[in-house]
């Protein structure tokens, strides 16, 4: 059981890293942009952009004020 | 690689070039073996589904290091001192001097640092399809390049502006997370191929604005302390 949590918080570390609302919120517009891009609106291109640079925004915003 | 071979300098100097180069080696088999064996397993899955499994891994683990790299470069994180983690190797690998735990060491090193770069590998290799020479051959002259320095320096690359490649690096997986997620997701990009300079214009402009907001409130910071 220690190997699978080791094994799973190695992974975790490796690709979320510090602050996991950046994974959510990418998880959160990619699945916006799906269902855009599902319902007729192929050219909705800047929805992800503005997701990412949103997510980015309160990351380091969230972080810098903590000190 | 540059903290790899920081490692794997410890481990020369203080233990034995043998050990080190054992564990190096040791690493890169295990680190060929799983692009073998996931880069063609990539092959199965339906691109517009690969792309966006992968666009949305490279966004995670682009931010990620995008993050740390606006930190770094606004104040707000320490900058990686290699001299100062080599020192911290030697005497680790002082405190505990067998062959065994150098091999260990290097081997972690290696292994752990050059699984980002097959993480990379495998992720640009499976979403343009047939383009796993590229992909291999870039990180192979990036190693070797590394490693020749390494050899003709002998000591710790403390002078390679690391922040900044990582900084570019951050800014490139962001880049083609946004591209190939989106296409995976369904979307066109207007202008094709051609949109992914446009969204590396975008990135960029972002994180130096980020950067510049950032090293003001650091500045704001300090005075105020």
């Amino acid at each position: 059981m220690k190997y699978i949590i080791g094994f799973g918080r190695f992974w975790y570390d490796f690709i979320v890293g510090d602050d996991w609302r950046i994974a959510v919120l990418v998880l959160v517009g990619l699945g916006v942009v799906y269902e855009l891009a599902h319902h007729g609106m192929q050219h909705a291109w800047w929805v992800l952009p503005v997701v990412v640079a949103g997510a980015l925004t309160i990351s380091l915003l969230r972080e810098t004020r903590k000190r | 690689m540059v903290e790899a071979l920081t490692i794997v300098l410890a481990v020369g100097v203080t233990r034995n070039w043998r050990t080190a180069i054992t564990g190096t080696l040791t690493a890169f088999v295990a680190l060929a073996a799983i692009v073998a064996v996931f880069g063609p397993a990539l092959r199965y899955i339906p691109i517009d589904t690969l792309r966006l499994i992968v666009g949305a891994l490279l966004l995670v683990f682009g931010l990620q290091w995008l993050r740390k790299a606006i930190l770094r470069a606004s104040g707000f994180k320490a900058k990686h001192d290699e001299d100062a983690i080599f020192k911290e190797e030697v005497a680790e690998i002082q405190a505990n001097a067998t062959d065994w735990y150098g091999f260990v060491l290097s081997f972690k090193g290696v292994f752990l640092e050059g699984m980002e770069v097959v993480f990379i590998v495998i992720t640009f290799g499976g979403t343009e399809r047939g383009h796993y020479l590229y992909s291999v051959t870039g990180a192979a002259i990036a190693f070797v390049v590394v490693a020749l320095i390494g050899a003709v320096v002998h000591r710790p690359l403390s002078r390679v502006p690391e922040n900044t490649m990582k900084f570019a690096v951050g800014c490139m997986l962001t880049t083609f997370g946004i591209f190939w997620g989106s296409e995976g997701a369904g979307i066109s990009w207007p202008g094709g191929d051609v949109a992914l300079l446009a969204v590396l214009g975008f990135v960029l402009v972002m994180s130096w604005a980020l950067v510049a907001v950032l090293r003001q409130r650091h500045a704001k910071l300090t005075v105020a302390t």
